[in-house]
């Protein structure tokens, strides 16, 4: 096997509070290669932190270190904000969770593809055009020429979704990240996003790192599990391995997913004191 | 009020909608003015100062102050008043003023534009460094940019404008020179240029007279600045507090996964959705402008609106009191209009 597409090694991220500096991550370790990550853990448990952190988006005052942060061969703790800036969406792009949040209210949704685009490569605007439009079909969206010219307070939460996927991929990056990618969504509307996440990925052979909070979720579109809690990975498997996993955290967190036709009236609480980790 | 229809092209339905948003347009701002109307008359006369006695003098006798009384139409009950005043208004007639002797109507149409000319250039200051000062003290937030900005702004905000109109002449004009003194103009080039549009600085272009030109430009340089500076404090104050509030929004965080370079992240999409509540705050800025601000027309001798209204009060002259309110009035209700159609423009969420 090649050397990885992304190699971390204790990644810790820390803000500033009165009390002192607080790690949110702690000393992350793991190898990416043109494969399926996925990192699951609770709210707080760093996941998010760690996506952002690979793009080097943590803004001061917080704090990232990393005794290796490694990329296609280049240093992405050494880079230059404008090296950094090149790479950011060219070669790794990041699905943020909300469309309604994550698009920007007054530009039209083919503008902000299109930027995305033209950030990197110096095309005629007909040229940007036409891929806009390719990269909207190629999301499943129909008639994507009115589509282009819609504002996103036009479209719905799953089109969204979808444009902000575009958006992404328009510039076709070696590694996604994609950050909750459907927990703002309708559950009936999910499993098309990740259906179409995961037709692209495949399609493109890019790697992708899917951060979550769904165990199943995760278990299902990845091919390999981190599983994160308070800002350390606790366990790593395989995905098929899930169900044999070690930790009493993931454990805990297992025996915690309702089952279809379960007769169950109250389903387990985390018994943190297990691991020692932090009780809430 | 007459509005000029122009005349669209385009579907009949176009046309419709355009005849019907210009009629709804109209209704409001007719009833708004109606409402203003009332409510600065009705405080005009119930305010304990007596408008005959300004007239007649508190030496008149019983008989005469009666007469001019009855001359002015102030026996007659409020609410007949205050009909025959919304029927000289429409008429363009605001009565005449006590105090300077002249129609009030024609006495507004010589200090407005004199309060106009200032407050325009006041704003075009305040909104060319304070705008880019907001955006600059958000981005570099806490840095030392940033404290120095505020400082400005917090100075703009605490600074008295009569102080600081003083001490402007006595360091610009007395002390080193570089500009003229109080007034609009030197005495001697007063009254060349005839008024077309009232302000100096376009009536001495259009005569093709540089020499006045300059010299006005002389006279209104520094209270435009000191206005100017005022305007700067709050634009800038609110530029930055919205600009902070965008940085943090996630489509910021968007342009920047997308490897966007960060002026466009700053100036295109953090600053592009603010351009709706900075309109809000111009806009009163403006208009509080053009209300003319009192302590540095007095303090520059300046012949606007602020000035005017302050001498008609002192002197109890309601007639040029309630037409100088109207004037103003109109300026909030015509700015506040101005940025709705603005909003419909810059907002596409505001648009369906």
């Amino acid at each position: 096997m090649s050397a990885p597409l992304l190699s971390i090694e204790d990644l810790r991220v820390s803000f500033p509070t009165p009390k002192g500096r607080i790690e949110v991550v702690k000393g992350v370790t793991f190898d990416l290669g043109r494969e399926r990550l996925g990192i699951v853990g609770e709210s707080g448990s760093g996941k998010s932190m760690t996506g952002r952190a690979i793009l080097r988006l943590i803004r001061p005052p917080g704090v990232v270190t990393a005794s290796r942060m490694q990329f296609d061969g280049m240093d992405l703790m050494a880079l230059s904000e404008a090296d950094m800036r090149a790479l950011r969406g060219a070669r790794i792009s990041m699905i943020m969770q909300d469309p309604k949040f994550s698009l920007n209210p007054v530009m039209t949704v083919g503008r902000q593809i299109g930027e995305a685009l033209r950030a990197h490569e110096r095309l005629p605007r007909a040229a940007i055009r036409a891929r806009v439009i390719e990269m909207l079909n190629a999301v499943r969206i129909n008639d994507p020429e009115r589509v282009a010219k819609m504002y996103p307070h036009e479209v719905s939460g799953g089109m969204g979704q979808r444009v902000m996927i575009a958006m992404m991929l328009i510039p076709k990056p070696s590694l996604l990240i994609a950050d909750e990618p459907t927990s703002a969504l309708d559950v009936s509307v999910q499993a098309q996003v990740l259906d179409l996440i995961d037709d692209l990925v495949r399609e493109t052979g890019m790697g992708l790192l899917l951060i979550s909070h769904d165990l199943n979720l995760v278990a299902r579109y990845c091919d390999r599990i981190l599983v994160m809690n308070a800002g350390e990975v606790v366990e790593s498997c395989a995905a098929r391995d899930l169900h044999a996993a070690s930790h009493p955290y993931t454990k805990g967190l297992l025996a915690a997913v309702p089952q279809m036709h379960e007769t169950r009236d109250v389903l387990p609480v985390l018994d943190r004191s297990a691991w020692g980790g932090t009780g809430t | 009020m007459a509005i000029a229809d122009n005349s669209t092209d385009g579907s009949l339905h176009g046309v419709m909608r355009f005849v019907r948003s210009l009629a709804g347009f109209v209704v409001v701002v007719a009833l708004t003015f109606l409402g203003l109307l009332a409510i600065t008359f009705f405080i005009g006369r119930v305010v304990p100062i007596d408008p005959v006695l300004s007239v007649v003098g508190d030496r008149a006798t019983q008989e005469q102050y009666d007469a001019a009384k009855i001359a002015m139409g102030l026996d007659r009950p409020l609410i007949v008043q205050f009909f025959s005043y919304v029927g000289n208004v429409l008429g363009g007639d605001l009565g005449q003023s006590v105090s300077t002797n002249r129609a009030v109507a024609a006495d507004l149409v010589r200090v407005f534009p004199a309060t106009l000319e200032l407050a325009t250039l006041g704003i075009i200051i305040g909104v060319l460094l304070g705008v880019p000062m907001g955006v600059a003290a958000a981005v570099y937030q806490g840095r030392a940019a940033d404290q120095i900005i505020r400082v400005l702004a917090l100075l703009g905000y605490s600074v008295p404008a009569f102080w600081l109109g003083l001490v402007g002449l006595a360091v610009f004009y007395a002390g080193l020179g570089w500009v003229a003194g109080p007034g609009r103009i030197d005495i001697f080039y007063d009254g060349i240029v005839p008024p077309v549009t009232g302000l100096l600085l376009i009536d001495s272009l259009i005569a093709g007279d540089t020499d006045i030109f300059f010299n006005a430009l002389d006279h209104i340089a520094l209270p435009a600045v000191i206005l100017g500076f005022f305007s700067l404090a709050y634009i800038a104050r609110m530029t930055r507090s919205f600009m902070l509030d965008q940085l943090g929004q996630e489509y910021v965080t968007t342009a920047r996964v997308k490897g966007v370079a960060e002026w466009r992240v700053i100036w295109v999409h953090a600053f592009a959705p603010i351009r709706v509540p900075l309109i809000t705050v111009i806009g009163l800025s403006y208009a509080g402008l053009l209300e003319g601000s009192v302590m540095i027309e007095t303090v520059f001798s300046w012949p606007g609106i602020g000035n005017y209204l302050t001498v008609a009060l002192l002197n109890a002259d309601m007639n040029a009191v309630l037409g100088a309110t109207l004037v103003i009035g109109s300026v909030f209700i015509f700015i506040n209009k101005i940025s709705d159609v603005l909003y419909r423009i810059l907002d596409p969420r505001s648009r369906s």
